[in-house]
């Protein structure tokens, strides 16, 4: 591990000039920071710990919800409002890591979090994410975790999280206060990127930007489903997962908002399949057209190749659960 | 005094059956358990000792070749820094189990992908591991480093079966499967990682470590050090778990050493979690053929196992994948055979239960199999196949519980013996199925003493080198001297995990407490012996109970007798002829019931019942935590576990907690252990048999089987992840 500085920022403009600094970072509740930290993926020279700051509530706005960024994960699936009107997330967030990391983990940090590419987190493997030109290890190694969708020949790392696969098919709003004062809204679907060229951006932020909160929209109505596929029952990242909001009237679908986990860079969002589904009576065999469009340009690397029938076949599963069809 | 006990015939009078205090076998918790979960136990690296350096290992980033130069400025300004060790002395890999030499050293020589290569001392450790990143060093990358088993030379192993003609018997037979399978590798993935601190005060090296076997271990380091063993002590005595990881004197005992004799200053050393994985040992990777062969009744007249293992060149250890294959089953036409593939991984050693852990889950499949072709209940079909004595070398079976424990376990899991085909139970979107396997592993016993002291005072001192890994030493240990001697175990203060006390064999291959409890017992006999010739008593009329002797209708407080005088002895425990007169062996049997989800293939272990035949139980509580602790490996094993490695340059890629998955909490369901009653006189003076690893020795194959039951994909290769299920699943 780097010897580091350690700031603690008063004030949120206070927070965006520390972190504008280069070499300076942003830390939350630190459990993805410090484990890189200590592998010295990161190497911060500062580290501008957010934690005073007022972002620690959820409160009502525009009809929706405000997640604070350092809102913690277990307070964020406990909350009342958010178990009742959006379960999604509730369940996206307990399906993630373990009680003793979600009750560190923030909502900013964990739209934040790193791949768990097994080369990234290797210093001594070639990784473009990390170290931009040195090559991708995973592309010819082991790509068991890697993603099958929006991959480039740079890099097939996939992000890696729960909490924003919910996010975005609520199409919830990331708020981010700018390094200069300002502030700006980008929806949760554009605010991770693709690796192309440029796999060390993972997502819209920029040098001082710092997440100030996560707005939900008005809650809809619906059944809303979440499904994890991982190897073991907890504590493992997904496979594949699903996120979906179904809602039907008189055997017709009226509202089919899904996203994906596990298979891109990002939350996948493919607004063609709510497009399908929309006025359709559930049947498997939509569901199957459904896996289509989600994988018309799917891509496994060898031991990724899994994720091709499974995703398939995740969705179907949380479109069954949804509308109630039995396969 | 020493008393020597060796075993030249089994010990059949039962002794502890007859001893009034009525301790033995009864569920006591550990003595030490309160200290462990309070964090009072120190632990290797937990010793504060003034002006201690810090080192960290640096290790290659290359899988073969050769370590040129290493620039030792180009750290030596960095902070705190004080020396970077290349010495000679420090090694390479850690020793196998039992090796009693120094491991491979000349660490300039690269032979896998995280191999050690210097040490850098530092005075905090994050100074020593920063400048362990940046240190540069200048090497020459071989490029024929072989990574895969299957392309590399391999030999075969000494001792392979060749008995009858198999191939005939396939084809004569009514019912036979040919079946391959794989098992990937394992990491023993104790909590507490390996770690050291080192002590030279000039003449003697004193090193805390974690270790398992100590009287091995300080021989290794000795070796190693080009030491006196006089002049070299180690101390463990708490152990955050080894599972063989910790049977040989890893790399960070022998660098703190190096460190601290060159330095002046204590050394501690810790790997970090990536190291252990990368440089410790694995447990092979298996690629494994069976052959069975039955006749109408369903007995076996052919029995082939076969396999393919791998290690790194020059190192004797190959997976005894055949171990408990030689004898479990009948069968006159045998083929037993492993092959070692030469390949740059890291070393591969002993993992818990070395061989039975990926041999006995492919045969409990393959039966699985053979039971289906042969019509007959896969219960049923082991217990016709129960052979009368050896298969191979005829001799006869000590006490063996195979069929009590298939039996009680079934009607303890409620085994339906009635058509098994799959798909024919199914809760929502969950088929449902159940499994059986036979559990197995070879019985070990080992040389050992132990200093047992009856203080003038009524307690008693119990003093061995012998380690608690977790595994419950204090507390059977206590029992066995409470017992023999009439007191609670309260009284009984237990000093373990250093070499100046007796020396004993330590932990590993289940052997530790039949050896050291054993010597614990013959230290104490001859306590007792020398308490009733004081009286004047004969020795079997003599009882101790509650501190009172009571011997031809008198009684006497025996603070009384020893009036004022300590009495000390040291039991001696020889393993003697029985080792070769009987086949001694711990037998179990597994039920499994699993859901298999029919989507995505997870599966998901739903309750499992072990029955094990151990020999007497000396504590209820901590033999059962031990199969317990077994079964949740055959989850593990089954489910999830599986060392990844790449392709490219060989290195380890999953290496830490988050990607080796181990089973969680919630991936183990209700188990149930049933401890089948049983002496076994052969196996050792109390009657006690291994249970550290028994409980993981098969229990996975009936977890395949469960799987097959419940949604008739029939998988070959572990662990069952649910791409794999998904893949052998029968469309809908
Ligand atoms: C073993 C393990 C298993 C896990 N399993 C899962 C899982 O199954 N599913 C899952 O979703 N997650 C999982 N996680 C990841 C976990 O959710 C994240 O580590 C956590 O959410 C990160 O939040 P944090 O507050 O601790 O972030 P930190 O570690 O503090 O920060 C992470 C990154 O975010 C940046 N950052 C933090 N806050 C802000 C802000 N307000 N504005 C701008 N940048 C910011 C930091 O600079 C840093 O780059 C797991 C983690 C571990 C260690
Ligand atoms: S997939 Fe991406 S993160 Fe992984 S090694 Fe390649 S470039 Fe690095």
């Amino acid at each position: 591990m780097k010897p580091f500085d350690y700031q603690r920022a008063e004030r949120l403009e206070h927070a965006g000039q520390l972190v504008a600094d280069s070499g300076a970072m942003a830390i939350a509740g630190g459990t993805n920071l410090l484990d890189l930290m200590k592998l010295q993926v990161e190497t911060p020279a500062t580290l501008v710990d957010l934690g005073a700051l007022p972002l620690d509530t959820i409160a009502e706005a525009d009809g929706g919800l405000r997640i604070g960024a350092l809102v913690t994960n277990t307070l964020t699936a406990a909350d009342a409002r958010i178990r009742g009107e959006y379960p999604l997330l509730a369940r996206a967030i307990l399906a993630g890591a373990t009680q003793q990391l979600r009750n560190k983990a923030t909502t900013g940090g964990n739209l934040c979090q790193r791949t768990r590419c097994y080369y990234f987190t290797n210093i001594d493997q070639p990784c473009n994410k990390r170290d931009p030109g040195s090559g991708c290890g995973a592309i010819k190694g082991i790509a068991r975790l890697h993603a099958i969708l929006g991959t480039s020949d740079q890099c097939i790392a996939t992000y890696p999280g729960d909490m924003a696969v919910a996010m975005c098919a609520l199409d919830a709003t990331v708020e981010i206060a700018g390094g200069d004062g300002s502030t700006r809204s980008v929806p949760v679907r554009d605010f991770h990127l693709l690796p192309g060229d440029t796999p060390q951006r993972e997502n819209v932020l920029e040098d001082g930007d710092i997440i100030t909160a996560v707005l939900l929209p008005p809650p809809v109505s619906g059944q809303q489903i979440y499904r994890k596929v991982r190897e073991r029952s907890s504590y493992a990242f997904a496979m594949c997962s699903v996120a979906a909001i179904v809602d039907q009237a008189d055997g017709t679908i009226t509202r089919a908002d899904l996203a994906f986990g596990g298979l891109a860079h990002k939350p996948w969002h493919d607004p063609r399949i709510g497009e399908l589904l929309v006025g359709a009576k559930p049947s498997l065999t939509l569901f199957d057209k459904a896996a289509d469009l989600l994988l018309e340009n799917a891509q496994g690397y060898g031991e990724n190749d899994y994720k091709i029938p499974l995703a398939r076949r995740a969705l179907a599963a949380a479109l069954c659960d949804a509308t109630g069809l039995t396969a | 005094m020493t008393a020597l006990f060796k075993h030249d015939k089994p010990d059949n009078r039962n002794v502890l059956d007859h001893t009034a205090q009525g301790i033995i076998g009864q569920p006591l918790t550990r003595p030490e358990g309160i200290l462990k979960v309070t964090g009072n136990a120190t632990y290797a690296a937990e010793y504060a000792f003034d002006e201690c350096l810090e080192g960290v290992l640096v290790t290659a980033p290359f899988a073969k070749g050769q370590v040129n130069s290493i620039d030792e400025k180009s750290v030596s300004s960095m902070p705190g820094v004080i020396k970077v060790i290349t010495d000679k002395r420090l090694t390479a890999r850690a020793a196998q189990g039992t090796a009693n030499e120094a491991p491979k050293q000349n660490v300039c020589e690269v032979h896998y992908w995280g191999q050690p290569i210097a040490l850098v001392v530092a005075e905090t450790f994050e100074q020593a591991r920063d400048a362990a990143k940046h240190l540069k060093f200048d090497y020459t990358e071989d490029t024929d480093a072989i990574f895969d088993p299957e392309a590399a030379d391999s030999e075969t192993e000494d001792g392979a079966t060749q008995q009858g003609d198999l191939a005939h018997a396939m084809k004569q037979a009514d019912a036979s499967v040919d079946l391959h399978y794989s098992t990937e590798g394992h990491a023993s993935a104790a909590m507490e990682p390996h770690a050291s601190i080192a002590q030279w005060d000039g003449d003697t090296l004193t090193v805390h470590a974690s270790l398992q076997m100590l009287n091995y271990n300080i021989t290794e380091l000795a070796d190693a050090m080009g030491l006196k063993e006089g002049k070299v002590r180690l101390l463990s005595p708490f152990v955050g778990g080894g599972f063989g990881s910790k049977l040989g004197v890893s790399q960070d005992v022998v660098a703190a050493s190096v460190a601290a004799m060159e330095l002046g200053r204590p050394v501690r050393v810790v790997m970090s979690r990536q190291q252990v994985f990368q440089t410790i040992m694995r447990r092979s990777e298996t690629t494994q053929r069976l052959r069975l062969a039955a006749d109408a009744d369903g007995k076996l007249t052919g029995f082939g196992h076969e396999a393919l293992v791998s290690n790194l060149p020059n190192e004797e250890f190959a997976e005894p994948v055949t171990q408990s294959s030689e004898f479990l089953y009948g069968g006159e036409n045998r083929v037993l055979q492993i092959e070692v593939a030469r390949i740059n991984r890291m070393t591969a050693g002993s993992v818990r239960a070395p061989g039975e852990a990926v041999g006995m889950p492919a045969l409990e499949a393959a039966m699985d199999e053979l039971a289906e072709k042969a019509g007959i209940d896969p219960v049923e079909l082991r217990l016709r196949n129960i052979p009368e004595v050896h298969p191979s070398e005829g001799t006869p079976f000590s006490s063996r519980k195979l069929a009590e424990c298939l039996k009680e376990g079934a009607a303890k899991f409620g085994w339906d013996s009635g058509p098994r085909t799959p798909r024919m139970q199914r809760e929502g979107e969950w088929w449902i199925g159940t499994g059986v396997a036979s559990a197995a592993r070879v019985h070990n016993v080992g040389e050992a003493k132990a200093r047992v002291t009856l203080q003038a005072d009524g307690t008693a001192l119990v003093q061995t080198d012998m380690t608690d890994i977790g595994t419950g030493t204090y507390a059977i240990l206590g029992q066995i001297a409470g017992e023999m001697l009439g007191m609670s175990r309260d009284d009984v203060l237990v000093e373990l995990g250093d070499t100046k006390h007796p020396r004993g064999p330590g932990s590993g291959g289940s052997w530790g407490a039949a050896s050291s409890g054993s010597a614990v017992f013959v230290a104490c006999e001859a306590i007792a012996e020398e308490i009733a010739s004081l009286l004047g008593a004969a020795k079997d009329d003599l009882t101790l109970k509650d501190g009172i002797a009571s011997w031809g209708g008198q009684t006497r407080p025996v603070t009384e007798i020893l009036d004022g005088k300590a009495i000390t002895k040291i039991g001696h425990y020889e393993p003697g002829d029985t080792e070769d007169d009987y086949a001694a062996s711990s037998y179990g049997a597994f039920f499994a019931e699993v859901a298999v989800n029919q989507w995505t293939g997870e599966t998901r272990v739903r309750r499992m019942t072990g029955a094990f035949g151990i020999g007497r139980v000396l504590n209820e509580k901590t033999a059962r935590s031990q199969c317990l602790g077994g079964m949740v490996w055959c989850i593990g094993s089954a489910l999830t576990e599986s060392l990844l490695f790449d392709p490219v340059d060989g290195h380890l890629v999953n290496c830490d907690l988050a990607e080796y998955h181990v089973p969680v909490h919630r991936d183990v369901p209700d188990m149930d252990v049933i401890l089948v009653e049983e002496r076994d006189g052969a196996a050792s003076p109390i009657q006690a048999k291994g249970v550290g690893e028994l409980g993981m020795c098969g229990g996975a194959g009936a977890i395949a089987n469960a799987i097959y039951n419940a949604c008739g994909a029939r998988l070959h290769d572990f662990p069952m992840t649910p791409d794999r299920v998904l893949a052998a699943m029968p469309a809908d």
